[in-house]
């Protein structure tokens, strides 16, 4: 089954990397928006077929390595192929 | 293998595609001419298919075979005492003393550059590391020249901050030190910046590996990453002008892995300590098809290769895919037979591919196999051997014109002058640049970007009970207005100017590797250009015996038919027998500065084809200084005897800007001060006097500026050499630049302005 | 002397490290390969700079799950001494032996520098028990992600227990820009609970030479060894 796992900074912890992001698109003319927040995502495939094991063993490898728990929060959502 | 009637079950139906016969369309399609098409038919007697098409293709592009720039690179002197390998091989060899060698080489990337700068430069970097370690080498130092558009140009800050932090980003990774190079800035890189890196490696002098293929029968082994869809057509990307729709050629750029790179350099290196490799050259651009091409050339053998057993990393790739991919951090390596298990387990264990793909034959032919049938069988003689060679009409345009300091308009005091000058981003500290850059991994850094003139790297191991050890030097160098104005001098600067930052730093200039960059050859004034920076560099490299051992020509940089200026990027490198006597740009309080090279009664300074002349009148003309190459060798024969014995505490040539600019670098690092010995003439000049300013900002040749706490040694010895110099004066605290009564300059504020001028341009674009 | 270098895949400080030691004990410390399940009894193990598994996922995350950490971790519940320098220390942090974390330089620059460090009162550490708090080093630093920051209540744990092993200073009045990376408190390097572990970005391996980076690591590497075997 085909897992995205979807990481990002928790609030409170700076990202000037985000800022720099907001700096320039305030430059380009845009001013609608606020707060902006990086992240990244990790999509992999794991070969069992149950859900709930699938998002169990998901959860177990943030964990353990894919996800910086003192920093970072994460959402784990199963990609449904067409 | 016969080729049997083909069925798409057999075949993917790509694959059945490629093998089919090629057309005139295609073969323009792929950068060929009409007259290379129907050579190319003569040559094999068949039409290609695509995927030999393909080959023939990357081959005959300018960038591998060289056709518009060889008849004129086999004029330039190659040979001397000290060199082990010219220009030929992956990179060049210079025996250094102790039983060992200097290998390195410059190269560029420039068209990949400008459409992704990142990844453009990261490329470049990996490529010129793998031409040194292929050689048995381990890379001690990186180098750039690196020239950018105007820096008011809306691409150009997007362009620096990517090259920079692509070029950190690979080098830093792989852990090489980056200590030198220069950064410019011109209108006529607005649209073709140049990115030219310089690898420097250490080897033992009977243990060089070179990329001649040997004994028909031995295996043809691939080692590093997989092949993907990268790059594919890059070298001929690298032969062609841009137009509005280069855009769309993202696709086409290859994505380096330092990481990777690093792996593949001690994998190789650890291999190279065994017997078993005969041959190996890296994969660099047209990937398979060069390394194959030219290692069974150069062995005056061919190759026999199953492409099914190539690692790849994308699905269904065909031949003609697989052939032309540039995909990074691969090299393809001859072995002894029977040693493959024992190399392939060196590479597993740096989690590497290694793989068997085919034979050396004695055929002399290139043949590939592909799902079962025959991709490619063609003879290697035309690819290489036969490689058209263009003899392009050329005329070498040559200014004469004298500039006078009295056909200056100005009306600007000396300090505002200064002013405008750090405030160039040509002239400001670029410290913003290099402090991105690692310069100080693996130990062995000694001077490096803005503290000397050349770099110097100690070399590893060679310490004794006396000495640190021996180092060798390093430095990039090249002025385009000059070449621009007339070819031949400015390829005579180029040396020049090299050999004296190398000697100015405590070293003995040794070789040279060029990196030639031009517009289109086929307009007659460009290569004019071509060919008289050529003959410039070498009739220089000639008198100061600094033969050039390897290089690259990087063509048709041009936009819309707008060229850049004419680059003949000059690498050099050179050697100090006791690392403790380098010399730093910087002078020491009390010291006094001595201008090597300059008359008593010199006063009229050449401001034609200046930096001053650029900012003051917006406008370049002019013939650029003369060059005398005997009075040069004698300037560099003579720092290096005063520095022998120990007579100075630093050295600083004399280039952009002239001798105002050269002696506030001087002062900068001790923010000293100095009372300047004006010559009489000018003694009672006011601030604003053309004569004044052309003696302060006149770009003459032949000088270097010393700093000396024993100025009378000094005089003494320069005497009995019958060295022209001139007194400038005696450093101070006072932070003053005093020109006699006719200006006071805060050095602490220039100081500032040059190193606030680029941080200050990039920091205000947030990439 | 014991001493044993700890080598990643992508490690490239290893032999500036080894040569430092060398130059000290006169013997060159043993290579532990990040496979190693086994390792000899040692008194220092030090993880050198680099860029471990080409620094993917985040710095030094996959190179803290390698087979040589439980080795590490066995190490310094003997007492063991451990000092990991700039990626090293990276390292040190995703394997939870030290706590907080080090994320991108403040100005989104990999930054190649001189720095000057101050010794800060701390606990006893063999590192460190040579100094007085307010003696100063200058030591390069070459890194893009050296920023190191904590929750506040980490933040007073390590003021309030000595833990703040380096902190970046003002070296002269020109200078605006001391600190590096723009980290915490200027913290350039901490202690775990016992002080024999300690964690710095800045590299004392590239300080051992007059002509290159001065001798103040060469200093600091020499008292911290001879405090380790007493």
């Amino acid at each position: 089954m085909k897992v995205e796992v979807n990481i990002s900074l928790k609030e409170g912890v700076l990202d000037p990397e985000g800022q720099a992001i907001d700096n320039t698109l305030r430059n380009l003319g845009y001013s609608n928006f606020h707060n902006i927040r990086t992240g990244k995502q990790i999509i992999l495939n794991i070969d069992k077929t149950n859900e709930n094991e699938v998002l169990k063993q998901a959860d177990k490898m943030c964990q353990e390595l894919l996800v910086n728990v003192v920093i970072e929060n994460y959402h784990i959502n199963i990609i449904k192929d067409k | 293998m016969q080729k049997r009637n083909l069925e798409l079950r057999d075949i993917n139906e790509n694959e059945y595609t490629v093998q089919q016969e090629s057309n005139l369309d295609q073969a323009l399609g792929m950068g060929l001419s009409k007259d290379e098409f129907e050579l190319i038919c003569n040559k094999i007697n068949k039409i290609p298919n695509q995927t030999e098409l393909g080959i023939f293709s990357a081959m005959f592009s300018e960038h591998c075979s060289y056709k518009s720039s060889k008849k004129w690179l086999k004029t330039l002197p190659t040979k001397a005492e000290h060199v082990i390998q010219g220009p030929g091989e992956n990179a060049g060899v210079i025996d250094i003393g102790n039983d060992q060698a200097a290998v390195f080489k410059i190269e560029s990337h420039n068209h990949p550059s400008f459409i992704e700068p990142y990844q453009g430069s990261a490329t470049g970097v990996g490529g010129i590391l793998r031409d040194v370690f292929t050689m048995g080498a381990r890379p001690i130092a990186l180098l750039n020249a690196l020239r950018f558009g105007s820096i008011n140009h809306p691409l150009t800050k997007h362009l620096v901050s990517g090259v920079v932090k692509g070029i950190g980003g690979y080098g830093n990774c792989i852990g090489i030190p980056t200590v030198g190079g220069e950064t410019n800035f011109n209108k006529s890189y607005d649209g073709n910046i140049l990115v030219n890196a310089m690898a420097v490696g250490l080897a033992q002098k009977d243990k060089i590996f070179y990329s001649a293929a040997t004994g028909a029968g031995n295996p043809v082994i691939y080692v590093g990453a997989k092949t993907g869809r990268d790059g594919i057509h890059g070298a001929t990307m690298a032969s062609a002008e841009f137009t509005e729709s280069s855009s769309e050629k993202r696709p086409t750029v290859q994505v380096g892995d330092p990481f990777t790179g690093k792996l593949l350099l001690e994998a190789c290196l650890e291999l190279m300590q065994t017997d078993v490799v005969l041959s190996i050259q890296d994969m660099g651009a047209a990937g398979l098809t060069s390394s194959s091409v030219e290692m069974a050339s150069k062995g005056g053998l061919g190759m026999h290769l199953n492409l099914d057993l190539v690692p790849i990393r994308e699905e269904g790739m065909t031949s003609y895919e697989i052939m032309l991919s540039e995909s990074q951090e691969r090299m393809l390596m001859i072995l002894k037979p029977g040693s493959e298990e024992a190399a392939k387990l060196i590479f597993n264990k740096w989690d590497l591919d290694f793989a068997n793909i085919g034979k050396v034959t004695n055929t002399g032919r290139l043949v590939l196999d592909k799902n079962g049938f025959e991709a490619c069988n063609i003879p290697i003689n035309p690819l290489v051997e036969d490689a058209p060679e263009y003899d392009r009409p050329y005329e070498i345009l040559q200014n004469k014109k004298v500039i006078k300091s009295d056909d200056f308009q100005s009306n600007q005091t000396l300090n505002n002058i200064l002013i405008k000058m750090f405030e160039s981003p040509n002239i400001a500290s670029k410290k913003w640049i290099w402090e991105q850059y690692d310069s100080s991994v693996m130990g062995d850094t000694i001077l490096c970007n803005g503290k000397s003139d050349a770099a110097i790297v100690k070399i590893h191991g060679t310490e004794t009970k006396n000495s640190l050890g021996k180092g060798i030097a390093m430095t990039t160098d090249c002025t385009p207005r000059y070449v621009k104005s007339d070819p031949i001098i400015g390829g005579m600067q180029a040396v020049c100017e090299a050999a004296r930052n190398i000697a100015a730093s405590g070293a003995k200039p040794l070789a040279i590797t060029n990196n030639l960059n031009f517009g289109n050859p086929e307009k007659i004034n460009v290569m004019g250009e071509i060919v008289g920076s050529i003959k410039g560099i070498s009739q220089a490299a000639s008198t100061l015996n600094t033969p050039i051992v390897s290089g690259n020509v990087s063509l048709y940089n041009e936009t819309n038919g707008q060229g850049i200026l004419p680059t003949p990027v000059i690498g050099m490198v050179g050697i100090i027998d006791e690392v403790e006597n380098c010399l730093g740009i910087s002078a020491e309080n009390n010291n006094t500065l001595i201008i090597l090279g300059q008359k008593q009664n010199f006063t009229e300074g050449w401001l034609g084809c200046s930096l001053y002349q650029e900012i003051i009148s917006d406008n370049l003309d002019g013939a650029p200084p003369p060059i005398d190459l005997k009075t040069e060798k004698q300037i560099i024969e003579t720092i290096m005897t005063l520095n022998n014995n120990k007579l100075l505490t630093g050295a600083h040539d004399i280039s952009d800007g002239g001798l105002l600019i050269a002696t506030c670098e001087m002062l900068f690092k001790n923010r000293l001060g100095l009372n300047v010995n004006l010559p009489k003439a000018l003694m009672s000049s006011n601030s604003k006097d053309h004569l004044l300013h052309s003696w302060c900002f006149g770009e003459d040749q032949n000088r270097i500026i010393i700093s000396t706490n024993e100025p009378d040694k000094v005089v003494s010895l320069l005497k009995e050499s019958l060295i022209d110099y001139y007194i400038l004066g005696m450093t101070n605290t006072s932070s003053n630049l005093n020109l006699n009564e006719v200006d006071t300059i805060s050095i602490k504020e220039i100081y500032n302005i040059n190193e606030r001028t680029i941080p200050s341009l990039m920091d205000t674009y947030k990439s | 002397m014991r001493a044993a270098i700890a080598i990643f895949p992508g490690s490239n400080c290893d032999r500036d490290m080894a040569v430092a030691i060398k130059k000290i004990t006169g013997k060159s410390p043993l290579k532990l390969w990040h496979k190693d399940t086994e390792a000899p009894n040692l008194d220092l193990i030090v993880i050198p700079g680099g860029f471990s598994f080409g620094d993917y996922l985040r710095c030094g995350a996959l190179a803290a799950r390698s087979p040589i950490i439980k080795n590490i971790k066995n190490h310094i519940s003997r007492g063991g001494a451990l000092l990991g320098v700039c990626n090293g220390f990276q390292i040190l942090i995703e394997a939870n032996i030290l706590p907080g974390s080090l994320v991108r330089n403040k100005k989104l620059l990999f930054t190649c520098r001189e720095t000057t460090l101050e010794v800060q009162d701390s606990i006893q550490s063999p590192f460190l028990s040579s100094f007085n708090t307010g003696d100063c080093l200058n030591i390069p630093v070459a890194h893009n992600e050296g920023n190191y920051i904590a929750n506040n209540e980490l933040l007073k744990e390590l003021e309030n227990n000595g833990r703040i092993a380096f902190k970046y200073k003002k070296s002269s009045e020109i200078e605006t820009d001391y600190n590096p990376n723009g980290s915490l408190s200027d913290i350039a390097g901490i202690l775990s609970k016992n002080g024999r572990v300690l964690g710095m970005m800045p590299h004392p391996e590239r300080s051992i030479n007059s002509l290159h980076g001065g001798t103040d690591g060469l200093k600091f590497l020499t008292k911290s060894i001879e405090q380790i075997v007493g």
